[in-house]
């Protein structure tokens, strides 16, 4: 299932602290090339913090990076650009450019590599606009005018506008309501399908993770506990799984309901 | 024992701040000078900058003038040197008041907004957005604001002066009843280029620690609206103060000459 040659993304042995607080306590995890791979966990046991470091945001204690097959830490910063470049990222608040109207949130990032001129990149934010099913009408609104369900979506036009090798969804369904959030599934699917691209996501919500993921891997205390295929899921016989897709205060899980 | 540990941890607090400080100010610093540069958003910060922050400015200006012709013929009348009035303003408005005035207001009005925004920026993510899409958040937010800060500030405090200068001007003839001409001739007659150049450098730091401050609280904010108010609140504060100890030192090193 994943192609140990040349997995799209390595994490090897990673640990990360903040403070006397460790977040990521030795995590291994590969994505192979046109994956899906879901990270589920519970809130707090670091799954942003995971993604932050794979995305050169944070920077990891100890353990390795690769993606594409290079080593990602310590990059210099052009490198780390080169290598950004092929990455998309879905933020949870979706994060728009509150000063750029959303053809230029969704085109930002042709523009600052300058892969295309204003009137081309205009064009290209509109078919990607088009993509996640939002009107034309939209490009010169500012992003602060739309509802949290069509940020999400100019968000994930943006994730995609430069046509990435690989997506990161950071909780792609938090804070919608269950329809808007199988749209964006939906969404997620197809994109993903179309542009052919390796997927990471991180979220808590079930429903979504089976949708989206091909496999899915989960974090607790700073390690995956368990990874296998999405289908896996509901009878995987792993007490930290059934305890979290049951929603259990009884199990293995120690939350921070009782500290 | 107790009192010890706490003098030591403000200490070391006060050092790891300063280092944060030098490193991002290193860092600004150089991506104000390498490429690429982004003409558009250096535009928007220097007509937000010296365009916008003219009424405020000038409004500052005229009222200093007046008040200075005002209290300094109160002063100069007790010795017969009321001759001297036209002097003493322009000196005053061009060395002193015309840039660090105008560097306060500044610090209020530009300060505060660049910590509000970029504070958000960082606390909704959007700075992280940048990353991820290739582009340095130290270069597309930073380093504008920096340019458009110490370019601009001299160009405002050139007309804060002619202002302020005005605002004596219109106390001393139509007040204290100088002769119009007179009053003309006496302030060009002591008025000499240094004098207004060693403002305008004044000018153009005050303008650099204004966004350097803004940027610098804003970029490091964190814990959502408590901490963005906070950064604003650290930004105009600490762009005050050290308005005011450069403004001393600054005119240590012109004095000297």
């Amino acid at each position: 299932m994943v192609d140990n040659q040349h997995p799209m993304i390595r994490v090897k042995n990673l640990c990360k602290s903040f403070g006397a607080k460790t977040v990521l306590n030795g995590v291994d995890l590969e994505v192979a090339e046109g994956e899906s791979v879901v990270i589920i966990g519970g809130s707090g046991t670091g799954k942003s913090v995971l993604i932050k470091c794979i995305q050169g945001l944070l920077t990891p204690d100890s353990g390795t990076i690769e993606i594409n097959g290079e080593n990602v830490i310590g990059m210099k910063t052009a490198d780390r650009e080169r290598v950004n470049s092929q990455i998309g990222m879905l933020f949870q608040a979706a994060a728009l450019f509150d000063s750029l109207p959303v053809w230029e949130n969704v085109a930002f990032g042709l523009l600052s590599e300058k892969r295309a001129t204003r009137s081309e990149a205009r064009d290209i934010a509109i078919q990607k606009l088009a993509l996640v099913g939002l009107d034309a009408k939209l490009a010169d609104v500012s992003p602060a005018d739309l509802s949290g369900g069509m940020q999400k979506r100019v968000g994930l036009a943006r994730a995609i506008a430069s046509d990435p090798e690989i997506l990161f969804f950071d909780e792609p369904t938090t804070g919608l309501d269950p329809i808007m959030a199988d749209v964006i599934n939906n969404l997620i699917v197809a994109v993903n399908q179309k542009v052919g691209a390796t997927a990471l996501t991180i979220t808590h919500d079930m429903q979504s993770a089976k949708k989206i993921g091909d496999r899915v891997a989960m974090l607790y205390q700073g390690k995956i506990v368990w990874a296998g295929p999405a289908e896996d899921v509901d009878n995987s016989g792993n007490p930290y799984i059934d305890q979290f897709i049951h929603g259990r205060i009884e199990g293995p899980i120690q939350t921070a309901v009782r500290a | 024992m107790n009192f010890l540990q706490t003098v030591g941890r403000v200490f070391l607090g006060f050092l790891a701040a300063a280092g944060r400080l030098s490193i991002f100010t290193i860092s600004a610093v150089g991506h104000c000078l390498r490429p690429p540069f982004y003409f558009r958003i250096i535009g928007k910060q220097m007509i937000e900058i010296g365009y916008y922050s003219l009424p405020v400015v000038g409004l500052t200006a005229v009222f200093a003038g007046m008040v200075l012709a005002l209290q300094s013929y109160t002063g100069f009348a007790r010795f017969s040197a009321e001759g001297a009035i036209a002097n003493v303003v322009v000196l005053s408005i061009t060395r002193e008041l015309g840039p660090v005035l105008a560097g306060l207001m500044v610090a209020g009005r530009i300060g505060a907004a660049m910590a509000a925004e970029i504070g958000t920026m960082r606390v909704t993510e959007q700075i992280d957005a940048l990353t991820t899409l290739s582009t340095n958040p130290m270069k597309y937010l930073v380093a504008p604001r920096l340019i458009a800060g110490f370019t601009m500030m001299p160009l405002l405090v050139l007309v804060a002066d002619i202002i302020g200068v005005f605002g004596g001007y219109l106390v001393a003839v139509h007040k204290l009843g100088f002769n119009p001409s007179n009053y003309i001739q006496n302030t060009m007659n002591f008025l000499e280029f240094s004098d207004v150049f060693s403002g305008l450098v004044k000018a153009s730091v005050f303008g650099f620690i204004v966004t350097l401050m803004g940027c610098y609280h804003g970029y490091h904010s964190k814990g959502g609206a408590q901490g963005v108010g906070m950064a604003t609140t650290n930004a105009v504060v600490s762009a005050s103060i050290l308005i005011l100890c450069s403004d001393y030192v600054l005119t240590e090193i012109f004095f000297s000459k």
